[in-house]
C-alpha cells in the first residue's frame, strides 16, 4: 500500500506539474511522437494496403510482412535502430513507424476484404470506375476495420513510445518510468505507470467510440436507401 | 558472431530465463483463459464483463504494468513475477476471447446429439466442447505465444535478466552484434514455440488437419 500512496503523492506534487520535465509537458511529447508517428505510417501503409484489398495482389507478401514484424521484439528494434541513427529522436521515430505499419497495414487490407464481393460488383455494373469503387464503396464499408487498424497502431505506438525513452534522446511519458528505475525513484517510477495506463486508456475508449459510430453509419446506410 | 562466440555463457543463461519468462505465462494463461471463457460463453453478463476487461487490461502498455505489480502484489521491483504475472494476465486477457469464440463455434446440433447420447455437463465440456473448440484454441495460443516471447524482452528494463538485457546492455555499449544477436534468439523461440504448438496441434486435434485436406480436395 505505501508504495501506491508514494505513488499517489509524486502525482499530485505540484512541482512535477511544472517546468521542461513536468507531467505536461512529458504528456505533450508522448503525444507529439505518436501522432508524427502515425502520420508517417498511415502516409505508407494505407495506400499499401488499400492495394492490397483492392487487387488482391501482393496479398502474400503482405500477410507475411506483418506477422514477420509483429514478432520483432520492439525494445530490440528501438535499440538497433538508435546504434544507426544516433541518439536523437531519429531512432524513436524510425522504430515506432516500423511498428505501426503492421496494424494499419492488416487493418486496411482486411478492411477491403471484409467487403461483400457482390457489393462491389454492382458498383462495377453501375459503371464506377476503380477509384469511385474503392472511395465510394470499399473505403467507407471498410471503415470500421480501418479504424480498428488506427486504433492498435495507436496503442502499440503509445506502449513503445514509453520504451523508447530508454535510448537518451526522446522524452516523453516512458522518461518518468526508466529515470525513475535508474535513481531508484519509485514513487516516480509508479506515478509514470499510471500517467501511462490512464494515457492508453483515454486514447483507447476515444477509439472504441469513433469505431462505434462508423459501424452504426455502416449499418443505417441500407436503410435510408 | 566473434562477440557470441567470446559471450557463449552470458547468451545462454538468458536463453535459459527468456525460455521460463515466456513459457510459464503461455502456459498458465492458456489453463486459466479455459474455465473463464467457457462461463464466458455460457453467461451472457458474464461474457461482458470479461470481454471489456481483458480488452481494458490488454491496452495498458507492458513496461507500465511490470511497474505497477510491486503496488498491485507486494512484490519487490526487480522480482522476475512480475514480469511473469504481467504476462499471464495478458495471456489471459487474449487467449479468453478466443476460448469464447471457440465454445461459439461449435454447433448447437453436435451438443444436442452429445446431450442425446446422454454426455452429462462435465462430460459434455472436457470431451465434446474442449476438442471441438480446440483449433480457434490453438490460433489463439499461436497469437499468446508470439507476443509473449516478444514481451518478455521489455522486462530487461525494469531488471529481470532475460534475452532483453542484450538490447539494454548493447545500446549502452554501441554494441551491434550483442542487439542482433538478442533479436534473432528472440524469433527464433517464437518459431520454435509455434512449431511446437502447430505439431502438438496436429496430434491433438487430428480430425482439423485432415478436414482441411478433404475439403481442399473438393474444391
Amino acid at each position: 500500500m505505501s508504495v501506491a500512496s508514494e505513488a499517489w503523492d509524486w502525482l499530485t506534487d505540484d512541482a512535477n506539474w511544472s517546468g521542461p520535465a513536468g507531467i505536461p509537458v512529458r504528456t505533450l511529447e508522448h503525444l507529439e511522437y505518436t501522432a508524427l508517428t502515425l502520420v508517417i505510417a498511415t502516409a505508407i501503409a494505407i495506400p499499401l494496403g488499400l492495394y492490397i484489398g483492392h487487387t488482391g495482389r501482393f496479398r502474400v507478401v503482405g500477410v507475411g510482412l506483418t506477422g514477420a514484424l509483429r514478432a520483432l521484439p520492439t525494445l530490440g528494434v528501438v535499440t538497433i535502430v538508435s546504434l544507426h541513427t544516433g541518439i536523437d529522436l531519429t531512432a524513436a521515430l524510425v522504430a515506432l513507424v516500423l511498428i505501426a505499419i503492421p496494424p494499419l497495414l492488416a487493418g486496411a487490407y482486411a478492411g477491403l476484404e471484409s467487403v461483400d464481393p457482390a457489393t462491389v460488383d454492382a458498383a462495377r455494373a453501375l459503371g464506377m470506375t476503380h477509384w469511385q469503387v474503392l472511395w465510394r464503396v470499399e473505403v467507407p464499408l471498410a471503415l470500421p476495420l480501418l479504424i480498428g487498424g488506427f486504433r492498435s497502431a495507436t496503442l502499440q505506438v503509445i506502449a513503445t513510445a514509453t520504451i523508447a525513452a530508454q535510448v537518451p534522446g526522446p522524452g516523453g511519458l516512458g522518461r518518468f518510468i526508466l529515470d525513475g528505475l535508474d535513481l531508484d525513484d519509485y514513487p516516480r517510477v509508479m506515478g509514470g505507470a499510471v500517467l501511462v495506463i490512464a494515457l492508453a486508456l483515454v486514447v483507447d475508449l476515444t477509439f472504441a467510440a469513433l469505431q462505434r459510430l462508423s459501424a452504426r453509419r455502416r449499418v443505417s446506410t441500407p436503410e435510408r436507401v | 558472431m566473434r562477440w557470441l562466440g567470446n559471450n557463449v555463457e552470458l547468451v545462454t543463461g538468458y536463453l535459459v530465463s527468456h525460455l521460463w519468462l515466456s513459457a510459464v505465462p503461455i502456459v498458465l494463461g492458456f489453463l486459466i483463459a479455459l474455465p473463464i471463457g467457457w462461463a464466458a460463453h455460457r453467461v451472457p453478463a458474464v461474457r461482458g464483463v470479461v470481454l471489456s476487461l481483458g480488452s481494458v487490461l490488454y491496452t495498458i502498455p507492458s513496461i507500465a504494468f511490470f511497474a505497477v505489480m510491486p503496488a498491485v502484489l507486494g512484490t519487490g521491483f526487480l522480482d522476475p513475477l512480475n514480469v511473469v504475472i504481467a504476462l499471464t494476465i495478458y495471456a489471459v486477457a487474449v487467449m479468453v476471447r478466443f476460448a469464447v469464440d471457440g465454445f461459439a463455434s461449435v454447433s448447437s446440433a453436435v451438443l444436442d446429439a452429445a446431450t442425446a447420447t446422454g454426455y452429462g455437463k462435465v462430460g459434455l465440456a472436457l470431451r465434446v466442447q474442449l476438442p471441438l473448440a480446440g483449433p480457434v484454441l490453438l490460433a489463439g495460443l499461436r497469437v499468446v505465444s508470439v507476443s509473449t516471447v516478444s514481451l518478455v524482452s521489455v522486462g530487461a528494463l525494469i531488471g529481470v535478466g532475460n534475452l532483453g538485457r542484450l538490447f539494454t546492455q548493447g545500446v549502452t555499449t554501441g554494441n551491434n552484434a550483442e542487439i542482433v544477436t538478442g533479436i534473432v534468439l528472440i524469433l527464433a523461440i517464437a518459431l520454435v514455440f509455434d512449431a511446437l504448438l502447430v505439431v502438438t496441434g496436429r496430434l491433438v486435434l487430428p480430425w482439423s488437419a485432415g478436414a482441411r485436406a478433404v475439403r481442399g480436395v473438393g474444391r
